[in-house]
């Protein structure tokens, strides 16, 4: 999976580089953000602009990652949804759960 | 003129196939010629559905062993089109998984079948020879 990880203050970015995220590759997602939860990250953005596609296992991985975040007071945020990835969270009811901003400069503003 | 398309394809039980077998059903999507509202509404939802069968069928059903295979048969007529997907392993409680409701905002699982009878009009898991499949059904009329 392709993934692209950097530092924006005391923000971590991680870029998801793909056009799905699916049950294929969503576990490399939550590898990641687990490596990163356990190394000291407190604040995690996932900018997701290149996502085309989510399906439920991709939606799992980020709500592990919410949980993981909640029990370690830290936070994950989510930024540039493509229309069909914001239906998903629609759908599945997930858009009232996550902090989610149309770009990932207002993302890094809300911090 | 008959107005039907039959597609059957057989992969490995393996979830590196879901992309393509997903795009079949946007592609599909597209080429349907009498189907009149949003195409790329369908070839999507049609993605999705595919998508969380096969990995039902691939990770429940037939419990990731790599030597199964997932069978997928897509029927599409002028009025209906019908998803099947057979799974050649000791399946799963569809109803277990879940009971048509969407599942609670933190749990981590269960959401495919709530996605699959969303965008579906009628959803069905039973036995079939040597193993069992998912029939899904959605009006185009």
């Amino acid at each position: 999976m392709n993934l692209k990880t950097e530092q924006n203050g005391a923000v971590t970015v991680i870029v998801v580089r793909e056009e799905r995220l699916d049950a294929h590759n969503s576990d490399e997602l939550k590898a990641e953000m687990n490596r990163l939860f356990e190394g000291g990250t407190k604040d995690l953005l996932v900018d997701l602009k290149e996502v085309r596609f989510i399906d439920s296992s991709g939606l799992g991985v980020l709500v592990s990652g919410y949980k993981n975040a909640s029990t370690r007071q830290g936070s994950i945020k989510l930024c540039s949804l493509q229309s069909q990835v914001k239906s998903m969270f629609e759908l599945t009811r997930l858009h009232r759960v996550f902090d989610i901003y149309q770009t990932v400069d207002e993302a890094l503003e809300s911090y | 003129m008959k107005n039907q398309i039959d597609v059957q394809i057989t992969i490995p039980n393996q979830t590196r196939y879901l992309s393509l077998i997903g795009r079949i059903g946007e592609q599909l999507a597209q080429a349907l010629g009498s189907f009149s509202g949003d195409r790329e509404a369908l070839g999507q939802h049609l993605n999705l559905v595919l998508t969380e069968a096969l990995v039902n069928a691939i990770k429940h059903a037939n419990a990731t062993d790599p030597d199964k295979e997932v069978l997928i048969r897509i029927n599409v007529s002028d009025r209906e089109l019908v998803i099947r997907v057979y799974d050649s392993g000791q399946g799963f409680d569809i109803n277990g998984v879940s009971d048509g409701s969407c599942p609670e905002p933190l749990e981590e699982q269960g959401r495919g079948i709530y996605i699959i009878r969303s965008l579906m009009d009628s959803v069905v898991y039973k036995r079939a020879d040597g193993g069992n499949v998912l029939e899904m059904k959605k009006a185009l009329g």
